[in-house]
């Protein structure tokens, strides 16, 4: 802005107020109004009085903490916290270092078919959740796989991949399935802006292509890997669908598997609001923590290695 | 139950409820009062085809008492309920809806429907008691009225019970006796499974044992999940599926279809509605499956429970209680509505009378063979024995799938599991205030 005129305007000063306006009132009704109906949810309950049966028989009161008190004593819901972390802990290394992989393969100089390659590890992510999970989980059924049949014809075990252990795997094949594309696309990205002469200069003196993708590629990508890093932590908490869409097809998956099941369990099958409200407030601010902790480590290292 | 699988394609039921709001008036419309001589009224119903017999309503005794009714297609009787009780805080609840007997104590409890006995008290002579008594909760009131009930019977295929010798069973001591019988002859069939993702079937095979789940004792509840008789249920099918004479995995999978389709499970223990879910689950097997007694606990006796089943109640946001009970009444009493019901719908209706009448007269397509099948369903259906339920249905039937899916995978005792349902649904009831009597 140039220096400002001797007599200003009416109504420069609040201009950007004014600016700001539409994009307050957004957020304000739809992402600050229910978060805090959530809230206000999370601190009340329903009272019945005898049978409950009739008019005036059920009323809602204020709980305090109690709905977080039961949340966090409740075992079922820390025992979905674990299976998660035992989920993530398959999914989000091999997902991105999958995706890391495609990334420096499609980047390298000699690639033919690099468009095509590019939309076919891509075009995973644009199938819808509930989709994939419906179609792994007729791959993965025992009667009706045909890897089963063709295991079976081999003469091999046939692992059935829906029961204890190996459910893990499944449930991580469909999301890294889903999800590499996605996360390729971005590190490509980030590979495609390093400028050529930096190659140039590392080719001169003598780099290989392998060199060139561990100690220059891969750094000058960092902040692209934290990015996707941290989405996958989001993701990994937030499952849902695909456990949701396998569990009627086995045993061993309980309507309460992973967090935020519990949450639809209570909210739309228990019909306790409240219980789920209190317990969403929980994951969120989990989530919150874990994801931003993290990023916060990784631009403190980042920041550590700068001077070097 | 039958609808879940019959109306998994939502998209369809989506493509439905949208033609339906776009040519139906406003949901409002029910409040208006009867003075203008006119009542337009909505029905949340998930079954299908039931608008063309609201059309029958509208242009028939509809159009004379000036009561149009709309139906607009829900996805399934479990979604229904918390949309039901979610619309009903909000004053916005349909006149009519279609619920699930067990769904009833539940929307009672939460205020959304309106006692009706008044104005449709006298139909109670149409139903049998055990069905009667299910939609009245045991009291004075009336909340809804029976549409259509599903009575546990015994499928399986004539023609593989013949090939390895088997008897159909008439108790379960010969049901399990059958089941080895099977394994030593043919081990890698199976009579059936026990599936642990559908609450219903064991509900209604606990009931033909004699257990009534929830009670009332004054003003409080008395739940009675893991009594002597649904115990001596959950041991039986425990014991078969930890020596494996039956086998453990679901049922409505792509599996189980096609494990009935190959013969590889050569029975199903299912209600009266099984030939619908038959017809698409196994269409390759059309013929070769016949229908027989459930299995008895005493020899003799013919006593049943029921799997499914639903009804037709009026809700208190209903500005016109009397229009809406009218047209529930003449849809489950009517003869031509209730013709109309099994034709478009292909609902068994719960009135005695058409479960003997013409439209039964003919056997399903699928049962083409057994051409007296409705006519032994009815004989069957008489000796339905009565279920009660409570306020939190819900809640057991999930912890029936969680612990029973486990023990189930395990092949371990039922025991436990039935000991947790039963801690998990008064734990429940306490929690949420209700009086619950030890």
């Amino acid at each position: 802005m140039t220096r400002a005129p001797r007599r200003r305007p009416y109504g420069v000063k609040s201009a950007p107020y004014a600016f700001l306006v539409p994009a307050a009132v957004l957020f304000l009704l739809f992402f600050a109004l229910p978060i805090g109906y959530a809230l206000h949810l999370s601190f009340r309950r329903t009272r019945v009085k005898g049978l409950g049966l009739g008019k005036g028989a059920r009323d809602e009161i204020w709980a305090g903490l109690a709905n977080y008190t039961d949340a966090l004593s409740d075992s079922e819901l820390l025992h979905g916290a674990l299976r998660i972390l035992g989920y993530g802990l398959i999914v989000v290394p091999v997902m991105l270092g999958l995706a890391l992989l495609f990334a420096l393969l499609l980047d390298t100089d000699r690639l033919r078919l690099r468009g095509f390659s590019r939309l076919a590890i891509f075009l995973p992510y644009a199938i819808p959740g509930v989709v994939s999970a419906l179609m792994w989980g007729f791959l993965y059924l025992p009667d009706v796989s045909p890897f089963h049949f063709l295991l079976g014809k081999a003469g091999l075990p046939q692992p059935d991949l829906l029961d204890g252990g190996p459910l893990y795997l499944a449930l991580a094949n469909i999301a890294v399935w889903g999800g590499t594309g996605f996360n390729m696309i971005v590190i490509y990205t980030s590979l495609r802006a390093i400028p050529a002469e930096i190659f140039e200069a590392a080719r001169l003196d003598g780099c290989s292509q392998l060199q060139i993708a561990l100690r220059i590629k891969i750094p000058m990508v960092a902040p692209s890997l934290v990015l996707t890093f941290f989405f996958s932590i989001i993701a990994t908490l937030q499952v849902f669908s695909e456990p949701t869409t396998l569990k009627p097809l086995t045993n061993s998956l309980s309507t309460t598997w992973s967090p935020l099941m519990k949450v639809y369990q209570d909210a739309f099958v228990d019909n306790d609001v409240h219980a789920a409200a209190a317990q969403a407030v929980i994951i969120a601010l989990a989530t919150l923590a874990l994801s931003f902790g993290f990023l916060k480590a990784a631009n403190s290292r980042t920041k550590q290695g700068d001077p070097r | 139950m039958k609808y879940r699988t019959v109306a998994v394609s939502t998209a369809a039921a989506l493509a439905a409820t949208a033609l339906l709001s776009g040519c139906g008036g406003s949901d409002d419309g029910g409040d208006e009062p009867a003075a203008s001589g006119h009542a337009s009224l909505t029905y949340w119903s998930w079954a299908p085809g039931l608008d063309k017999v609201a059309d029958i309503w509208n242009k028939g005794p509809g159009k004379e008492a000036g009561i149009t009714v709309t139906v607009k297609k829900q996805a399934s009787g479990d979604d229904l309920v918390t949309k039901i009780i979610t619309a009903a805080k909000a004053h916005k609840a349909p006149d009519l809806v279609q619920a699930e007997y067990q769904a009833l104590p539940t929307l009672v409890s939460n205020d959304v429907l309106a006692d009706i006995s008044k104005e449709a008290g006298d139909a109670k002579s149409q139903f049998a008691e055990g069905v009667w008594q299910q939609t009245t909760l045991g009291s004075d009131a009336l909340y809804a009225l029976p549409q259509d009930s599903g009575p546990l019977m015994f499928y399986y295929r004539q023609d593989l019970f013949d090939e390895y010798g088997l008897k159909v069973p008439a108790t379960w001591e010969e049901f399990a006796e059958t089941a080895r019988a099977l394994k030593k002859k043919a081990p890698e069939k199976a009579l059936t499974t026990f599936s642990s993702n559908d609450s219903g079937l064991f509900a209604g095979l606990a009931q033909q044992a004699g257990a009534r789940w929830w009670t009332t004792d004054g003003d409080k509840w008395k739940v009675a999940i893991d009594d002597p008789a649904t115990k001596k249920v959950a041991d039986f099918w425990g014991g078969l599926v930890k020596e494996g004479a039956v086998d453990n995995q679901p049922m409505y999978t792509p599996a189980w279809n096609k494990a009935l389709d190959t013969g590889k499970q050569i029975a199903w223990v299912s209600a009266v509605w099984a030939p619908g879910t038959l017809t698409t689950a196994a269409p390759g097997t059309k013929g070769k499956w016949a229908m027989a007694p459930l299995p008895q606990w005493t020899a003799g006796e013919n006593v049943t429970g029921s799997w499914g089943g639903s009804s037709t109640a009026v809700t208190n946001d209903s500005g016109n209680r009397k229009a809406a009970a009218a047209f529930a009444k003449w849809l489950n009493t009517d003869p031509a509505a209730l013709a109309a019901l099994v034709k478009e719908s292909g609902i068994y209706p719960a009135a005695t009378a058409a479960q003997t009448g013409d439209a039964l007269a003919k056997a399903p397509d699928y049962f083409s063979d057994q051409p007296d099948f409705y006519t032994r369903a009815a004989e069957i259906a008489q000796g339905t024995a009565p279920a009660a339920w409570g306020p939190n249905v819900n809640v057991a039937y999930s912890a029936f799938k969680d612990g029973f899916a486990k023990a189930a995978k395990e092949k371990s005792d039922f025991g436990p599991a039935l000991t947790a349902m039963q801690d998990a649904t008064v734990a429940d009831l306490k929690k949420q205030g209700f009086g619950v009597s030890e």
